[in-house]
């Protein structure tokens, strides 16, 4: 009841309350946008004092949902570092955290905008993966079918709420930011309302799931 | 009692003066380590202070620091050298007067190090920055007297914590230092002169001077159910303006003072020059007002605790109070600023801005003619500001722990500071805490072999110097407009963000229109609309003292209430008959419903802070109850809760163990505490706001302190600066003190009455600004209703 079952190009996902879309079938967990790191960039860009202990809370939300899902695979689909040097800066608890949660499981790092190039960290890089009748990607596609991407980090607002959300219509899905600190967009913005088809479904995260008609 | 020496007689007698009995009666006190001086507005205070300051070099001159003047505002040690420099002159007197603040030029400051004038002038920030050199001990060496003006208003904050602590370095540095504390009425005395010097000293009060000539002001309009504007009295107002010659018209917040300042010049038909003063404008505009004031061009100006304070206005013959005045010690000072002349009655009208402000601006105009001043026992001095002080300290060169604990404890805020304390102060500044021991920037002392402690790094200082000080300025944006860049003044950040380009708002009491916010700029323009579209930026807000809470509930039990307008008299007799009058021995809850959800109001009189506590400590037991909370409101007087389900009996709601572990289990996740924490942070060294060649944008700077609130919260709680912020917090913001209070005088009695419909003390409460939600499961309920309505009505499941 606190996630969002449904089911996508014939596939049966889970949409979980905590920004994750899992799909049982294949034991496929993928998250979004997880900006680890972005303390170390704003701590070089701006001088101000971040500890990189937002890092620790994303991880500890994600190994919450890989314990729970039980996931064999997993994709982070970009912007997973703020930036290149944030991912070799990356603090040693979080490397080693990281290198942990991929032990024993497939773990495909999708390139973002945010982190274009080559990590030093284990797993699959790759710019795009199909797998079954979907593809995932950092950035949607026009006109693309069974595409399940997310750079925008889509928030929709219900009674006076504002909660990151996943948009999903019959051709794509647009997931939330994981990522703890993560700014957001609203779903009334052109670059959204463009992507997305008229039927569109916006599924608010937090402590249970809320679905709504896409808010334009 | 001592003689004045010949050529300062002479001055009196030509000016055809006569020093008053306590200004003579300081001369022969001039010799004592320490006294405190009382004495109304105009009561000739500074002169006291500085007789025997000019006596002593009158007798025997010589070069070299011999007076530190400190007082709250450079506006008013500027004056004061020019109050002094007069006199000394005249009397050609061998002695040098100059003041030095944060605007003294990087020249004279340095000229002012090297050779310093006999009487310096200055402020506790100032001061803390001249104790921060190395060559501090030589400036000092000589320095005779210290004398502390407005030290009432100074000690209701920390700048006058640093102070002390500043002072208690001073006589460090020159052991027999003589110190004079000059101080405004207050309620007690005896507990000022121990926070002025530890231990306490002699107290000298003198002649409080007539009663002040005070009463309500009739307006021919009642006043509105709720709100602040007091818009209806602007006729009145203008009316009392015309038959003065000058009006000072206090107002307790900012945006009060711009909204009242906008209507009266939209009546000020006759074109009676009035003009506006408050901390937001621009200082060139300030200025401004403050010259025509002194020139005596202005007939009116109106203003906010700004003009509190200090600076000689000559010719105000009435102070107008709009609002509640919330402290009664608050309105006798700023009602002293009428006829600044001692042994002359100050004048007085009183404004009530609403319903509920009536009665007590009636209670607090008894409390003035009764002389029965209101305060709370300072607390100890917060340690956030010890920190700092030690930074200071390494600043001016290697320090021995034992000894700055014997030297701190001398200060009267931490005469009971233990060592465990003054050590983990010590701890923090030297390394920053357990959770942040990995960071280069907070470890900032260490040890040397021969025991000392040191700054790590030297070029520390420029950071430490650049951050000295207590004040936590709300981070706020310019104002300027469009066309010409022309500077207005200062909005709060947050009130800038929630602009959209075309909204308009009041600034220096004309509309201005919102264009763009670029970098650290609001950019305006003109517009020629006559009623701003967003009418209020955030103020400070008061909460309503103890004893003024309680004058309040007494007079509206008062069997002949004709001291009271008649609207007010049929108010309270209405309440009386549909539901009860609160009492101050018993919590009243009214449970109604309206607009369709479950209304409940609990009438506490614990003041607003201490009322708003209580919203989130009963919405959050309400909420384990299952009633679904949705949000509430919070006075001076009363709290009123919304939610879902009504509330059947109340008395739960108050065990004080219930509310206490509420606390326990809320404060840590509080928006509160994270505002309280950003100042701890600020002022302790944590987060530095100013940065050499930058200012840290005060969006950062709250970013990283709020996530450093819950970095530390997390992994490091019993962090020293999350000490310090409960601490501060049950004090200041949230204020649980006054709800304990109102528990104490309760006991338990609740008194619940159960209505169909508002009652007429609980109607004002739905028109109050400041709604705050409740996040819950009432909420998630609400938004999971909405959204399969949604779903439905888009045919979509």
């Amino acid at each position: 009841m606190n996630d969002h079952a449904f089911t996508f190009r014939g596939a049966p996902l889970v949409f979980r309350a905590s920004g994750a879309l899992f799909w049982p079938d294949e034991g496929l967990l993928c998250i979004s946008d997880l900006h680890l790191g972005r303390s170390e960039r704003y701590a070089r860009r701006a001088g101000a004092l971040l500890p990189p202990y937002e890092a620790q809370d994303t991880l500890t939300r994600l190994e919450a949902d890989i314990e729970a899902t039980g996931a064999t695979t997993v994709i982070c689909l970009g912007d997973s570092f703020d930036d290149d040097a944030a991912a070799h800066g990356l603090d040693d608890t979080i490397a080693i955290w990281l290198t942990r949660l991929m032990a024993g499981r497939r773990w495909i790092w999708i390139e973002g905008n945010h982190d274009p190039g080559p990590v030093e960290l284990g797993g699959d890089h790759r710019a795009a993966v199909t797998h079954g009748p979907l593809t995932f990607r950092h950035i949607a596609t026009p006109g693309a079918e069974g595409e399940v991407s997310g750079h925008y980090h889509p928030k929709a607002r219900v009674g006076g709420r504002a909660r990151p959300c996943l948009l999903r219509d019959a051709a794509r899905l647009i997931l939330p930011a994981y990522g703890t600190y993560t700014g957001g967009l609203r779903t009334h913005d052109p670059a959204l309302a463009g992507l997305m088809q008229a039927d569109a479904v916006a599924v608010l995260t937090g402590p249970r799931t809320i679905a709504i008609p896409m808010p334009r | 009692m001592s003689a004045l020496p010949h050529i300062i007689d002479d001055w009196f007698s030509a000016k055809g003066w006569r020093p008053h009995e306590h200004q003579m009666e300081m001369l022969g006190r001039a010799a004592d380590p320490a006294t405190l001086l009382v004495a109304p507005t105009g009561g000739g205070k500074t002169l006291a202070g500085f007789l025997p300051t000019l006596v002593e070099l009158t007798d025997r001159p010589r070069k070299g620091l011999h007076t530190l003047y400190i007082s709250p505002l450079k506006a008013l040690a500027a004056d004061m050298r020019r109050n002094l420099t007069g006199p000394i002159e005249e009397m050609g007197l061998p002695i040098r007067v100059e003041d030095r603040s944060g605007d003294t030029t990087q020249t004279r400051k340095k000229a002012q190090r090297a050779d310093p004038p006999e009487i310096l002038l200055t402020t506790p920030e100032s001061l803390a920055l001249l104790l921060s050199y190395e060559d501090a001990p030589r400036m000092f060496a000589g320095l005779e007297r210290v004398v502390v003006d407005e030290l009432h208003a100074l000690a209701e904050s920390k700048r006058g914590d640093q102070l002390m602590l500043c002072l208690a370095r001073l006589e460090t540095l020159r052991p027999g230092l003589r110190r004079v504390g000059l101080s405004a009425t207050v309620e007690d005395p005896p507990a000022l002169s121990r926070f002025f010097m530890a231990g306490g000293c002699p107290v000298l009060t003198a002649d409080p001077g007539p009663d002040p000539d005070i009463s309500m002001l009739a307006t021919t309009a009642p006043p509105p159910w709720s709100g602040g504007g007091a818009a209806y009295a602007i006729p009145d107002v203008l009316d009392e303006v015309r038959k003065h010659k000058t009006t000072l018209i206090f107002h307790n917040t900012r945006a009060q003072a711009e909204i009242f300042f906008h209507n009266l010049w939209l009546a000020n038909d006759e074109g009676l020059p009035i003009g506006i003063h408050h901390g937001s404008l621009a200082r060139e505009q300030r200025q401004k007002v403050e010259a025509a004031m002194v020139a005596g061009d202005l007939r009116a100006i109106v203003c906010t605790g700004t003009l509190d304070l200090g600076l000689d206005w000559g010719d105000v013959d009435l102070v107008v109070q709009v609002g509640a005045p919330k402290n009664v010690k608050r309105l006798v000072q700023r009602i002293g600023r009428a006829n600044h002349r001692y042994n002359a009655p100050s004048k007085a009208l009183l404004v009530p801005a609403n319903r509920w402000e009536v009665i007590e601006c009636r209670a607090a105009l008894e409390a003035v003619i009764a002389r029965d001043l209101d305060g709370d026992p300072r607390g100890p001095g917060p340690r956030d500001v010890l920190c700092q002080h030690i930074l200071i300290v390494a600043c001016s060169g290697p320090f021995d722990a034992d000894d700055l604990y014997t030297e701190v404890t001398r200060a009267g805020g931490y005469a009971t500071l233990i060592r465990t304390q003054f050590d983990e102060a010590l701890d923090f500044v030297a390394t920053g805490g357990y959770a942040l021991r990995a960071y280069d920037r907070w470890q900032r002392l260490k040890q040397r072999p021969d025991g000392l402690w040191q700054l790590r790094d030297p070029r520390a200082t420029q950071l430490i110097r650049m951050n000295i000080g207590t004040i936590q300025d709300t981070d706020t944006l310019k104002v300027r407009m469009r066309q010409n860049r022309k500077f207005l003044g200062e909005v709060e950040e947050g009130f800038a963000a929630s602009l959209i380009p075309g909204d308009t708002f009041l600034m220096g009491g004309r509309i201005v229109r919102f264009e763009s916010l670029k970098e650290m700029h609001v950019d305006v323009s003109n517009d020629r609309g006559r009623k701003p579209k967003i009418a209020v930026f955030a103020g400070s807000k008061f909460a309503t003292s103890t004893q003024l809470s309680a004058r309040i509930l007494d007079l509206i039990h008062r069997r002949d209430l004709s001291a009271l307008p008649g609207h007010t008299q049929d108010w309270i007799a209405l309440q009386r008959a549909v539901s009860h009058l609160p009492e101050a021995d018993r919590i009243l809850v009214e449970s109604f419903p309206h607009d369709g959800r479950a209304q409940t109001v609990i009438y506490g009189f614990a003041g607003r802070g201490a009322m708003q506590t209580l919203g989130l400590l009963l919405t959050r037991r309400m909420e384990d109850a299952g009633l679904g909370p949705l949000g509430f409101v919070a006075t001076d007087y009363a709290t009123l809760i919304w939610g879902l389900h009504p509330v059947e009996d109340p008395e739960f709601l108050f065990s004080r163990d219930g509310l206490v572990a509420g606390l326990e289990g809320w404060l840590s996740q509080n928006a509160l505490m994270k505002r309280s924490f950003k100042a701890v942070a600020n002022i302790a060294g944590l987060t530095p706001h100013n940065f050499p060649g930058k200012r840290a944008s005060g969006r950062q700077a709250t970013f990283s302190s709020d996530i450093l609130y819950d970095t530390l919260k997390r992994y490091d709680p019993d962090h020293l600066l999350l000490d310090i912020t409960r601490e501060e917090a049950m004090r200041g913001l949230i204020d649980f003190g006054r709800i304990e209070e109102m528990l104490e005088r309760t006991q338990g009695r609740v008194d619940h009455v159960v209505l169909d419909r508002v009652t007429p003390f609980a109607a004002p409460l739905f028109l109050e600004v400041g709604k705050v939600p409740v996040e819950g499961a009432g909420r998630e309920a609400l938004m999971e209703a909405e959204a399969s309505r949604l779903m439905q009505e888009a045919g979509l499941e």
